[in-house]
């Protein structure tokens, strides 16, 4: 039933608008504007390269956020599935890792191309690339809470980032302080940090999200 | 415990709101300004002059920020778990409050910063952890005012204040974190030792900023429960 549920995301989530080409098309095109904007100065850019391709990949994840619960709301299979003997923790879970599947992991195979042509040095590359593969996973279970909690709100899209990137504060710092720390040789805690973030998250974040669905399902 | 469950009747707290606010008001008018005064006449620092002055603006402020997004979350954890009448009312009325007090914290930081550090804005660790927590109040704002149904908007901004009061402490740290190691945090407001001449105005304008806190909190919950009563009274429902 789980399986079922997650094949079931995936695939909407892949062939139905195909969020997660346009998460990475959108992650590639604001990295592509970056050198534009700020000079081609390969140094320079290997410095910021963390930082912005954290923002980006953070961005590109919260684009499609919105309609985690909203589609299956609006055509009523959220009911169904609420009434379905999953409980709906455990049904947020499972979009959580829908949505993790289709943003933050092809969005994690493409960083190290990024973080290459930002001239990062092969070390940093690989550990932007694990950075985001332990970091995205919490962008996707807070995400979820900014969901649910606009579920029933007709432009949530636009309210969400407002609740949710704040939120995501840490990821980003320790995310992208782990690069830095790679690429100046110092290597710290920033990675355990991240770890430790993204495990308390992703276990926390299915229950508010759930919460926060269930409100909105109710009356 | 029992008292509190007492006042959560909107009545009573109508009653006995009315009773306590002007002397409420009173006592935080007359702290604020014996507080202001000392802080007026204090002498200046030896090495800051007169701009420590503006520290029993700032740190007050930025003091009630914290303390109205706490009990913000706290009021939010009443009204999910007791759904209580007034909890809701409460928590919706600290938001704006707090919103107002971290930007006062803000932009009087910033006004210190200027002469003391030759600039308005560092990224600090304490700057920057209370730009987030603008943000966050904003959030919570937003949410309120985007749902329409009362009572739905009210649980949902309830669980994002106790999401955002879990995660708070979180970003502190990471923010912390962040500056130490990037060495920027080498600006610290005020050292641990301070004179009595400074301490006594800072902790009158503590006071005095906290019991006006609560006095403009208790006027909103009263408007907000007025305006809700005058609501239900056009549509004709049963007050």
């Amino acid at each position: 039933m789980i399986g079922a549920l997650l094949w079931r995301d995936v695939r909407l989530a892949t062939r139905a608008g195909g969020c997660a080409a346009l998460a990475l098309a959108f992650f590639a095109a604001v990295a592509t504007l970056v050198p534009l904007g700020i000079g081609t100065d390969l140094k320079l850019l290997a410095r910021v390269a963390a930082g912005v391709l954290w923002v980006a990949a953070v961005l590109a994840a919260l684009l499609s956020l919105d309609r985690l619960f909203q589609a299956d709301f609006e055509d009523g299979s959220l009911d169904l599935i609420a009434l379905s003997p999953l409980p709906l923790e455990t049904v947020s879970a499972v979009k959580i890792g829908a949505h993790w599947l289709t943003t933050g992991l092809p969005l994690t195979i493409l960083s190290p191309l990024l973080g290459t042509m930002f001239g990062l040095p092969m070390t940093a590359t690989w550990m932007l690339a694990l950075s985001l593969l332990i970091g995205t996973p919490p962008v996707s279970a807070l995400g979820a809470i900014g969901a649910g909690l606009t579920l029933s709100v007709r432009r949530g899209g636009l309210i969400l980032p407002l609740l949710v990137l704040p939120l995501l504060a840490p990821a980003v710092i320790f995310g992208a302080g782990a690069v830095q720390e790679m690429l100046d040789g110092l290597p710290g805690g920033a990675l355990f940090f991240l770890a430790a973030f993204s495990l308390a998250a992703t276990l926390l974040s299915p229950f508010a999200a759930a919460a926060a669905v269930r409100l909105n399902l109710a009356g | 415990m029992a008292s509190m469950f007492a006042l959560a009747n909107p009545k009573r707290f109508m009653d006995a709101s009315a009773q306590v606010l002007p002397w409420l008001a009173g006592t935080a008018s007359l702290v604020l300004v014996v507080g202001f005064f000392l802080g007026f006449v204090a002498p200046p620092d030896y090495q800051q002059g007169d701009t420590v002055k503006i520290m029993f603006l700032h740190v007050p402020a930025a003091w009630t920020a914290m303390m109205a997004y706490g009990l913000m979350a706290l009021t939010s954890l009443f009204s999910l778990v007791w759904r209580h009448p007034l909890a809701d009312v409460a928590a919706k009325s600290a938001a704006p409050l707090g919103a107002v007090f971290t930007v006062l914290g803000l932009v009087t930081g910033s006004l210190w910063g200027r002469p003391m550090w030759g600039t308005y804005w560092v990224w600090d660790a304490r700057l920057t952890s209370f730009l987030l927590l603008l943000f966050l109040y904003l959030g919570y704002i937003a949410l309120w005012n985007a749902i329409d149904d009362e009572v739905r908007a009210a649980r949902a901004a309830s669980i994002l204040a106790l999401v955002g009061a879990v995660n708070l402490p979180i970003i502190e740290f990471s923010v912390n974190w962040h500056t130490l190691h990037q060495g920027e945090s080498i600006v610290r407001a005020d050292g641990p030792q301070i004179a009595t001449v400074f301490l006594w105005p800072l902790g009158l304008t503590a006071l005095g900023y906290t019991l006006l806190f609560f006095v403009l909190w208790t006027i909103r919950i009263r408007t907000e429960i007025l305006e809700r009563r005058a609501r239900s009274m056009m549509l004709g429902e049963p007050t």
